[in-house]
């Protein structure tokens, strides 16, 4: 043994590969600790806390931010969700047609809806909807223009996620269930489907937290006050107020609803990497 | 010969076969014809076409030329349904292919109430009938993951038969299998033979063609060589081909020294 060692280990100095590695670890922790030092020590926290962090006006927040505000956000992110989801399932299904038109179609869709932020298309919504077709009203107000702005926007990118998720299904479950007898559109709700979505379950997820983000910018479809949601509703109270504690709540109560949904993923993502061994 | 019935209607009929992917033709010309209660098995060297051909009796595969006859119905009839048809041909793959996301039962009774329309009640009885005539009643509730290769190939036995086929096609139904669990399946498919199923078996189990099969098939470069009785294409081959075959399949350490001389025998891959 003692002859091997003497082939394997560096003649160089006296550290050993592991040595130097730990060293190297040690100097970036250091430095790690040293930065985030240097940056609490020179923010002047006093200020902050004084414009973001007062008690009292965190106090008289509650309960509207919970009942209202992110009652609100978390319905326009259902209702935005399930309009894509409807519409990316039709979207993802057209893109592998053996139909042209309807692929080209697809196409043409998610790389426009993907390709426009959010924004163009809640003010397209707001503006343009009301004027190509006067008179008529959408369905559910303020909820069914956000449930559409959204949806729209969240069809494009769940497509793709729905399509890569259909053709993650192996070939031969499409054969096995066309030799049981099953036409080629039952095959694809009862035996593709259910087995894609199992697929796409994480990315869903995380789609959903992008939705939630996203559903702040309902303030560009002009709201009651009934219908304001976190973003807005921390913006109007700082503006009455002159501060901006308002705005730290709002954005605690997003994290509130997005973090336990981003561990939900990681644990379903896990848990697939695990069926799949 | 115990199921052969000369004479007799034929289940399966297959003419002037052929079926090319691209420029690569896979099936040069194939006639076959299957009696009702025959058992044929389809031997021949990897790439000689016969799981293509399988494939092409219930239209897996589209074949480019030439005509399929099951149960009297032309399936290369553009206007046939399709799918029709398909309910009285089974087909076991390789790969099981079952449904991962349903357990043995459901894998059972989906099929059968989606696409015969059977109800509830019936359907899971044919699907306990049939999951008992394959050995496996104790495993109803189970996934398939949980399941053994064997296990796994008997359930898909199991729900072809749940739907009730007069004929029943065999993909290489023990290749994936590891050695021990081969003789389960191939148990079953001997009982399948014995009470007169119909059957199109393509497969590298000797024994089992010999002991089960009333014909075998043996096919090289895209085209049937010789067939007859398996005691005669097995035991006493008449082809150099088949007997080349034969003997790589039974003394595989002798196959490197002849592989040259059969690519430039055969000409096929």
């Amino acid at each position: 043994m003692a002859h091997t060692d003497k082939l394997v280990r560096p003649r160089r100095k006296g550290l050993t590969r592991r040595q130097r590695r730990s060293l190297s670890r040690g100097a970036q922790y250091a430095l790690f600790v040293a930065a985030v030092i240097a940056f609490a020590v020179s923010a002047d926290w006093g200020r902050l806390k004084n414009q973001f962090a007062q008690a009292d006006i965190a106090e008289q927040m509650f309960p509207d931010v919970i009942t209202l505000a992110l009652k609100n956000t978390v319905l326009y992110t259902l209702s935005g969700f399930a309009v894509g989801l409807v519409l990316g399932m039709l979207i993802a299904l057209m893109r592998l047609s053996s139909v042209g038109p309807y692929r080209w179609f697809a196409g043409v869709y998610i790389e426009i809806f993907r390709g426009l932020p959010a924004l163009l298309i809640f003010i397209f919504i707001g503006v343009a909807v009301p004027l190509a077709f006067p008179g008529t009203e959408i369905v559910g107000g303020t909820y069914g223009k956000v449930a559409l702005a959204l949806g729209l926007v969240a069809a494009a990118y769940m497509a793709e996620t729905i399509r890569a998720g259909i053709q993650a299904v192996p070939k031969g479950q499409m054969e096995a269930a066309r030799s049981l007898g099953f036409s080629p559109a039952r095959a694809m709700v009862s035996i593709i489907v259910p087995q894609a979505f199992r697929i796409i379950l994480p990315p869903l997820t995380n789609e959903l937290v992008l939705l939630f983000k996203d559903s702040s910018l309902v303030l560009f479809l002009g709201v009651t006050l009934e219908e304001r949601e976190l973003s807005k509703y921390g913006r109007d109270l700082a503006s009455t107020t002159a501060n901006s504690t308002p705005i730290l709540v709002a954005g605690l109560c997003y994290l509130l609803v997005t973090i336990p949904l981003g561990f939900v993923v990681r644990r379903m993502e896990s848990k697939a990497q695990e069926a799949v061994k | 010969m115990t199921g052969k019935t000369p004479g007799g209607p034929a289940e399966i009929q297959v003419r002037a076969l052929h079926k090319s992917f691209g420029d690569n033709e896979v099936l040069k010309g194939i006639d076959l014809e299957i009696g009702r209660g025959e058992v044929v098995c389809v031997i021949g060297p990897s790439g000689s076409g016969k799981s293509t051909l399988l494939r092409c009796v219930n239209l897996l595969e589209e074949p480019t030329k030439g005509q399929v006859f099951v149960g009297g119905t032309e399936l290369t009839d553009p206007d046939v349904d399709i799918d029709a048809v398909r309910r009285r041909i089974g087909m076991v793959f390789q790969q099981f292919n079952l449904f991962p996301h349903l357990t043995v039962t459901e894998n059972l009774t989906l099929p059968q109430r989606r696409v015969l329309r059977r109800g509830k009640a019936e359907a899971a009885r044919v699907a306990a009938e049939n999951l008992a005539r394959v050995g496996l009643a104790e495993k109803a509730d189970a996934y398939p993951s949980s399941l053994s290769g064997g296990q796994q190939q008997r359930v898909a036995i199991a729900r072809s038969l749940s739907m009730g086929p007069d004929v029943m096609l065999f993909d290489e139904p023990t290749s994936a299998l590891d050695p021990e669990l081969v003789g389960d399946v191939l148990a079953v498919m001997r009982g399948l033979a014995q009470e007169g199923m119909t059957m199109m078996v393509v497969t590298h189990e000797m024994t089992f063609a010999r002991e089960v099969a009333d014909r075998v098939v043996f096919m090289d470069g895209g085209l049937i060589v010789e067939e007859g009785a398996p005691a005669q294409v097995i035991g006493a081959p008449r082809h150099a081909r088949t007997r080349h075959f034969l003997s790589r399949l039974l003394d595989p350490a002798m196959a490197e020294v002849e592989e040259e001389t059969s690519d430039r025998v055969g000409g096929s891959d």
